[in-house]
């Protein structure tokens, strides 16, 4: 039997059911928040004085599979310097900013954080995502495959076969028991096949006959006909590139037409890294305001932040011709892996460094994105792990959104000349408690569409974080310092009903779920697609079709979300 | 005039034969067959005065192992002797790692000279108790 | 008699890690093997025979191998593992990652050093990826769009078998053809220009120097379009005829090789009429065809890793192939040897951030070839006892590092006799993976497969991984931690 838990006196966040730090207790009993447990049997929680909110949910973070497994194998000096020495309830490990499997369950569970979705898997590689998810204890789990440049993906779109491209997603996604459709520089990285990339969402393809824009729209209806939870997850082209907030300004006005009710369908993420004005990297400049006033007026997108930190850190993303460009930029050492049929992969090592101008003017772009969107519910913290710094630092971006002391201290070393250029420096608005709840848990929960998740409901999965500072006599915006201590490690962390964290420090490991979404289309249409697949296979992969499907069993503990598409 | 002693390089390496061979048990015959063996050029069995099928000794700065001498298929490499992995190549590898954990598998100064009667090449288990008393 | 045929069977041998094998079972005995290379077939065919493999477990008493429970043999590696102060725990190429798993959570628990197979294979290429990264691809995307194949210093024909013929040069993809045709047209001229070597038996020296004119003999047209295959190698292999250019390097000269032709794809005349026995000339002809294709892909082998230069070799040859990216699009693959090794560097890699060399002993994973590779180990004498999985390393490593290695105990999990096992002072057979137990396996592109299980393993034989859970149990229980 469960042990039941009660947590007394806390204040509570809880956005979803419009909680704002008032005094509630919240009971737990076999794994769920429930209305009352028996105070006599319950292990009580004293949280008094401290702040309680759902666990932690990120959206966003380069944490399992092939390119992450290649990050950490081209980084011994990453992991040298920061390594986990073997408790009797944890195994060893190494960080930094590609911690080894079990290392990244811990930190994020001593973090309070409980789901984390891995945003870029190759198919053909996610046998390997799933071994290393059931090698990534503490927190609940899934991951995206990597859909954009899928070779039926574009040939369907080509041809305008909008549901048989459905029907061969809603295979995918099924069978390598992925969560949501991924697009990184749609169209970009079949060029890079060739050494190629398209410079803007009409740029065709080469040999494909088709533009990133139809690429975009395509997988964008393939979501809505699938119902799946999520919105379509972009990166967009140009990522990286002086003068891209176009692109991503173009990218979300190209599916504003297919927005059915106020529901999001596009989600931009990492948007730090899209948002760059200027010609080059001397005349970089913000395009934040200009982004943020279109997410202002539109309800059909969201957007996460992709907020770098200066430190070292390691860049590792779909985007193979990007990455190209970054290791031509930096002359560091460059891992390129192109998957045949799907996708592509680099990684660069990289230093963010305060006294470069273009690495300021970044820094101030994520944050000038979350605070000039009016709307929480639409921008989500994330750091992009590890590529703008590990999730470990999410803390310190915490602090800059909370204190606008914090952020002028850290302006104070930044590249003069980039401070001078900055909207920053005039944004007054801090975020509170409520609102920090929303952008890392609230607000990613019900983007993801987990609707167990993000709160502290009667029902929701009893996940939950507890933080020792206390709203009522520490004020962030002064006193950042404590915020961000609390924040780096939880009083408790509560995992499926039970005790994992207590004051910043794993007292027990467990297993949580892979989520991911079963969808079922109509049974002819499944019968064609099987039968169209297996006649084709050989000619687009170099596996069998027998060997390319994961069996539910290889799952550790299999969540997975039964969806009716309609089609 | 036949020389008594060749100088050559030593690489070590896979052949299908002994990637065959291992397959029907490390301590066949077919795997002796096949890895028992150094492969030379013709010319220098020609210099060398050794018949295809004949022992030779294989001396390096590490160890001396007597092994069957078979015509390389595919010449020239004159200068230049190989012996499949296992346990007979293994004894005279030159161990060196260079501080990068590998030692010299390949490229090995060594001594070829037609084995003495007296020194049959040795089966595996004679081979294991001779070098490591036991086996 | 019950006669089935199982499908899409992936071949435990090398790192081409082939899925598309059809074997046929008969009474729960494998009797036929389609698709498959000759080792593979070999491999379904011979390695499950009863006759060289151990049945019983089997621990060493006065010098001799006597049978045991599986119960006592599993307490006494334990105890061999438990009491040990620096045990090195060694092999995994050879097993699924599911095994490994278990393999790295004993060794943490045991404080010692594990280490697989690449220490001595690729384990150089690894430590280079490490200093200068790797931009690689998957074999499909060779299929696809590779114009220009290049293997260095490996021989597939012999070491992967069907890399060819699956991957590289003979296999249809989108965007480029076999070149099937083109090999038999040469393999005649070959042949008919042997017959006429053969009766002029001319000087070694112009034998050297005969293959690029291989290509003169064929029609222009045929090589202009479609892909072309460069060989480097000491030595003239089956796959060297096969190529379009050969490049005869002298043993050990890779690295002057591969400085030669960094310059030359850099623009930079060089002053000399030779490089490592090749005339500059040829190499100037390959550098065109290399930076004038529309993608490139070096495979290279343990040529580079085991000879002078060693992880300076592929330093090179992969900063060769960044280089030439600015010319058209080239990646670089190390050859990889046993089904699994690239396995085994992965799991490795998740769990401890390092791929090979681990060392526990610190209560965390350190790593330092040179200082934590097993072989340096054994060549110092620190181990005090091994556990060796699915390998032989009394059979391949250098005859001083396997004297204190047998000198020490050692506990060996392996599906069959070897050398190692016969050295050994506990034996645990186990059951063949991919053939008589499931489990996970990586390609040598980081492409992960299923291994199947197709038939029964001999009566009492457990798979390396339960093996091993059952020895992790028992090490625990010594320890006062299960």
């Amino acid at each position: 039997m469960m042990m039941e838990l009660l947590i007394k006196n806390g204040f509570v966040y809880d956005p979803i059911n419009g909680i704002d730090g008032e005094r509630v207790d919240i009971a737990i009993k076999d794994g769920r928040i429930v209305e009352r447990v028996d105070e006599r049997r319950a292990e009580i929680i004293d949280a008094s004085g401290m702040i309680v909110m759902p666990g932690g949910v990120d959206l966003h973070s380069h944490i399992v599979g092939g390119k992450v497994n290649s990050g950490r194998l081209l980084r011994p000096e990453d992991h040298r310097k920061d390594y986990e020495v073997k408790t009797k309830v944890t195994r060893s490990g190494v960080g930094y900013s590609i911690p080894s499997t079990f290392t990244t369950g811990y930190r994020y569970s001593r973090m309070g954080y409980t789901t984390v979705m891995d945003p870029a898997i190759a198919p053909l590689k996610a046998r390997h995502a799933h071994e290393e998810l059931n090698d990534t204890p503490m927190i609940d789990k899934g991951f995206y495959p990597l859909l954009g440049d899928w070779w039926f993906v574009l040939e369907f779109i080509r041809d305008g076969k909008i549901e048989e491209c459905a029907a061969h997603v809603a295979w995918l996604i099924s069978s390598v028991k992925g969560y949501a459709i991924k697009l990184v520089n749609p169209g970009g990285l079949e060029a890079w096949g060739f050494g190629r990339n398209v410079d803007s969402i009409d740029d065709p393809v080469p040999y494909f006959n088709i533009t990133p824009r139809d690429i975009i729209r395509g997988l964008c209806k393939v979501n809505q006909l699938l119902n799946l939870p999520h919105a379509i997850h972009i990166h967009t082209n140009n990522l990286g590139k002086p003068g891209n907030y176009t692109t991503t300004l173009d990218t979300m006005k190209c599916v504003e037409d297919l927005a059915i009710d106020d529901k999001p369908i596009a989600h931009v993420t990492h948007c730090q890294f899209n948002a760059f004005k200027g010609v080059n990297w001397k005349t970089l400049a913000s395009g934040a305001p200009e982004i943020a006033d279109y997410v202002n007026k539109h309800k059909h997108v969201t957007l996460d932040m992709g907020q770098i930190i200066f430190t070292d850190t390691t860049t590792m993303t779909a985007d193979g011709p990007f990455q190209y460009i970054l290791y031509k930029l930096t002359g560091n050492k460059w891992v390129n892996s192109d998957v045949e049929t799907e996708t592509s992969a680099g990684i660069v090592p990289i230093r963010y460094r305060r006294a470069s101008y273009a690495n300021a003017v970044q820094w101030s772009i994520g944050l000038e994105l979350a605070l000039l969107i009016k709307d929480t519910w639409k921008v989500y913290l994330t750091t992009d792990h590890p590529n703008g710094g590990p999730f470990t630092e999410y803390p310190r971006v915490i602090a800059w959104l909370m204190s606008r002391i914090a952020r002028e201290r850290t302006m104070k070393r930044l590249n003069k000349r980039a401070v001078a250029k900055m909207t920053l420096p005039s944004i007054d608005r801090e975020y509170t408690f409520y609102e920090i709840a929303i952008a890392t848990r609230a607000g990613p929960a019900r983007s993801l569409g987990l609707k167990n998740k993000g709160h502290l409901g009667v029902g929701a999965d009893a996940d939950v974080a507890i933080y020792d500072v206390n709203p009522k006599e520490v004020n962030p915006s002064r006193q950042y310092k404590l915020v961000r201590r609390a924040f780096r490690r939880a009083a408790y962390t509560i995992k499926s009903g039970e005790v994992v964290v207590k004051n910043g420090e794993i007292v027990k490991s467990m297993m949580g779920d892979t989520i991911w979404c079963n969808i079922h289309v109509m049974p002819s249409l499944a019968e064609d697609v099987a039968k169209g697949l297996k006649k084709r296979f050989r000619e687009y992969w170099t596996v069998e079709y027998d060997n390319y499907p994961i069996p539910e069993k290889y799952l550790s503990i299999s969540y997975p979300m039964e969806i009716k598409a309609k089609v | 005039m036949s020389l008594s002693k060749l100088k050559v390089v030593l690489v070590t390496g896979r052949s299908i034969e002994q990637g065959v061979s291992k397959e029907r048990g490390k301590i066949s015959d077919e795997y002796f067959q096949s890895v028992a063996t150094c492969h030379m050029d013709p010319d220098d069995m020609k210099e060398l005065g050794v018949k295809e099928g004949a022992n030779v000794r294989v001396t390096t700065e590490f160890g001396s192992v007597v092994v069957k001498a078979v015509k390389s298929k595919r010449t020239p490499h004159k200068g230049t002797v190989f012996i499949p992995y296992g346990p007979w190549a293994s004894i005279v590898v030159n161990p060196t790692t260079s501080s990068v954990g590998m030692p010299y598998f390949k490229g090995i100064p060594a001594e070829v000279e037609v084995a003495p009667k007296e020194e049959p090449i040795l089966s595996l288990r004679e081979l294991l108790r001779r070098h490591f008393g036991r086996g | 008699m019950s006669t089935s045929v199982v499908q899409s069977v992936t071949c435990p041998i090398c790192g081409s890690f082939c899925d598309d094998l059809e074997l046929t079972i008969e009474d729960g005995r494998i009797t036929k093997v389609k698709n498959a290379c000759a080792m593979g077939e070999a491999k379904f065919l011979y390695a499950p025979d009863l006759k060289h493999r151990w049945l019983k477990p089997m621990i060493r008493k006065d010098e001799e191998l006597v049978e045991a429970s599986l119960e006592e043999a599993v307490k006494k590696a334990a105890e061999v593992l438990a009491e040990a102060s620096y045990p090195i725990l060694y092999g995994w190429s050879s097993t699924c990652c599911e095994a490994i798993r278990v393999g790295i959570e004993l060794a943490e628990e045991v404080g010692g050093v594990i280490d697989n197979t690449a220490t001595v294979c690729h384990g150089p290429s690894l430590q280079a990826v490490q200093d200068v990264g790797l931009p690689i691809c998957t074999l499909g995307q060779v299929r696809h769009r590779a114009d220009v194949i290049v293997y260095w210093a490996c021989n597939p024909w012999e070491a992967h078998p069907r890399h060819i013929e699956r991957y590289t040069y003979f296999p249809d993809g989108r965007f480029q053809s076999s070149m099937w045709r083109r090999y038999l047209t040469r393999w005649g001229m070959l042949a008919q220009r042997k017959r006429i070597l053969r009766a002029l038996s001319t000087h070694p020296y112009i034998k050297a120097i005969l293959p690029p004119l291989a290509r003169y003999e064929l029609s222009p047209e045929l090589f202009v379009k479609g892909r072309k295959l460069i060989v480097i190698d000491v030595r003239r292999t089956r796959v060297a005829e096969a190529a379009d250019y050969f490049i005869q390097v002298k043993p050990g000269e890779d690295y002057e090789l591969l400085q030669a032709l960094r310059a030359l794809v850099r623009g930079i005349e060089l002053e000399v009429d030779e490089v490592a026995g090749v005339p500059v000339k040829l190499l100037e002809e390959v550098v065109d065809v290399m930076i004038s294709c529309d993608f490139g892909v070096i495979f290279f082998g343990l040529g580079l890793t085991m000879s002078r230069g060693k992880v300076r070799n592929v330093d090179l040859a992969i900063k060769l192939t960044e280089d030439l990216n600015d010319r058209s699009k080239w990646l670089i693959a190390p050859m990889r040897g046993h089904f699994n090794v690239t396995g085994a560097n992965a799991v490795f890699t998740w769990q401890t951030g390092y791929p090979f060399a681990v060392d526990f002993s610190r209560g965390y994973p350190y790593y330092n070839p040179g200082e934590t590779s097993v072989v340096d180990i054994l060549l110092r004498g620190d181990s005090d006892a091994a556990l060796v999985v699915a390998s032989d390393p009394v059979a391949h490593f250098p005859k001083k590092a396997v004297e204190h290695l047998v000198k020490n105990p050692l506990v060996v999990i392996d599906p069959s006799k070897s050398a190692t096992s016969l050295m050994a002072d506990v034996v645990i057979p186990s059951a063949f993976v991919g053939i008589e137990a499931e489990g996970t396996a990586y390609r040598m592109d980081f492409v992960p497969l299923p291994l199947k299980k197709v038939v029964e393993p001999p009566a009492g034989l457990l798979s390396d991984e339960e093996i091993l859970r059952m020895i992790l149990h028992e090490v625990r229980k010594i320890k006062g931690v299960a």
